[in-house]
């Protein structure tokens, strides 16, 4: 009788966490950092028509890097999530941290039990409510979360973008100091020219909803002034 | 490969597609409009009266009275009828006003769920198609006399104009070329709006003939509350023009009603 391979535990999750983490670092990556206002989430994004920043409720927004198909399909779930809660209780009842776990506990049953981990990694921001601190929560590939303060970068060069990052920001930059922040690492990072931009801020206005999109053409000039 | 619905995650939620309220009937969270059949009685239900829209020469203004009533008594002075639904629309309601506050809850999240799901928002056309579908689940519960009519008004930027949606009782929905008016004083509001209603209308103009309107229904009309200076309660009215929903301030209804109320004999 075949008694069948044998695979270590260990072993097992190795090559899947391996698997994800190549499909990953395929694709571009994503930094969101606070500033005076807000927070602020920036990507390299050369179409514009596929966005891999959204609005997800009032006061969060959600961020997806790898596969697309993957991460929309969580973005999707997220949405329902909080607008069901939201619906059945109060509006201040939906928060990024219910939501991130939500994400979290999913990732990690796909990651130890379908045939395939989803090659993804997701941001999750919220906008502190009457002076609270802000939050920003990365979960991983295979479910496991992570809370930060001023910078997050996700994706496959998040280590040298968050890493570089952490070094040059301070509090209290405004917005458009931000943006060149960020733009200066990413061309720092990647030694290659840099196609378009996508970028998305949670920001304490007069409207319920705090999510506003940056338009492109304003995220354009701000590039032309960056690279000489 | 499974769906998500088949993990029976958190995140699963067994519900294809951008509608709110098909999400909830999956999760079989939707609201019960639905009533076993009994004979007729009168519940007593706060019902809310009089709402009005109107078009003006760059948008369209919507609003309605404060009051509620319950039979011949008043049961609430202060209620909301006039709600933005999302950036470019208001909705307003007339009727069962338990139930129509519902029905707004949940076609405010609709549209937002919708656009949040999909990345663009519904067409002004689309919107008032699915209120129009909530108000016809609402039909059983409208031969039991426990109708909600709601007043649809947006902006719609294909077309560069504000638009006004009627709808009747079991769900008939219709557009109005200049104004419309919903509830028990809107026989009066519309009257008052068949002589003073001119298209070329600034937005201060508008807003005085509405308030002008809703001051004319209530002096007739017992169950409509007019403006009611003595208290502080004033109309609540909404303008939609290109940069999207705003409320009148309450200084301006004020001065608006003042002078409304001056030309009462």
């Amino acid at each position: 009788m075949n008694p069948g391979f044998y695979v270590t535990p260990e072993q097992l999750v190795r090559d899947r966490a391996e698997f994800a983490r190549k499909g990953i670092a395929r694709g571009r990556s994503i930094v969101a950092m606070e500033y005076r206002e807000g927070i602020l989430m920036l990507a390299e994004n050369p179409g514009g028509a596929l966005h891999k920043i959204s609005e997800v409720y009032d006061r969060i927004a959600f961020a997806g890097v790898g596969r697309y198909n993957e991460f929309e399909t969580l973005r999707k779930a997220g949405i329902r999530q909080a607008d069901v809660m939201g619906y059945l209780y109060s509006r201040d009842d939906v928060t990024a941290l219910g939501l991130a776990t939500a994400f979290s506990q999913t990732l990690g049953v796909i990651f130890s039990h379908e045939t395939k981990p989803f090659e993804v990694e997701l941001l999750i921001c919220e906008l502190g409510r009457n002076g609270q601190p802000n939050h920003m929560l990365q979960v991983s590939y295979d479910g496991t979360l992570v809370d930060e303060r001023g910078v997050l970068a996700i994706g496959g060069k998040a280590d040298i973008l968050g890493g570089a990052l952490r070094e040059r920001f301070t509090e209290d930059l405004d917005l458009e100091a931000a943006i060149r922040l960020g733009m200066e690492v990413f061309a720092e990072t990647e030694s290659r020219p840099l196609d378009g931009w996508e970028a998305a801020v949670l920001e304490e206005g007069s409207a319920r909803r705090c999510f506003r999109r940056l338009a492109y053409a304003e995220l354009e000039s701000l590039s032309a002034q960056q690279t000489p | 490969m499974t769906s998500p619905a088949d993990w029976g995650l958190p995140l699963g939620a067994p519900a294809p597609g951008a509608s709110f309220s098909d999400l909830l009937k999956s999760l079989g969270l939707s609201p019960r409009w639905e009533v076993p059949q009994s004979p007729v009685r009168d519940l007593g239900a706060p019902e809310a009266t009089t709402v009005l829209a109107s078009r003006y020469s760059e948008g369209v203004v919507i609003g309605g009275d404060r009051q509620a009533t319950e039979g011949h008594l008043i049961a609430h002075r202060r209620m909301r009828k006039v709600f933005p639904s999302d950036r470019m629309s208001a909705v307003a309601v007339a009727g069962t006003a338990g139930l129509a506050l519902e029905m707004v809850r949940l076609f405010c999240v609709e549209l937002e769920h919708y656009e949040k799901i999909e990345g663009a928002m519904l067409s002004l056309e689309g919107k008032a198609n699915f209120l129009s579908r909530l108000v016809r689940s609402q039909l059983p519960l409208a031969f039991q006399g426990l109708a909600v009519v709601p007043l649809f008004a947006g902006y719609d930027p294909t077309t560069e104009q504000g638009r006004v949606y009627t709808f009747d009782v079991v769900g008939g929905r219709y557009e109005e070329h200049n104004y419309g008016a919903a509830g028990s004083g809107a026989v009066q509001a519309r009257a008052f709006l068949r002589t003073a209603w001119e298209a070329e209308m600034t937005e201060a103009d508008a807003v005085e003939k509405m308030v002008a309107a809703l001051v004319a229904a209530a002096d007739v009309d017992v169950a409509t509350g007019g403006p009611d200076l003595r208290r502080g309660i004033l109309p609540n009215l909404a303008v939609i023009d290109a940069d999207g929903v705003r409320e009148v301030s309450e200084e301006r209804l004020e001065e608006v009603a003042r002078s409304s109320l001056g030309v009462i004999r």
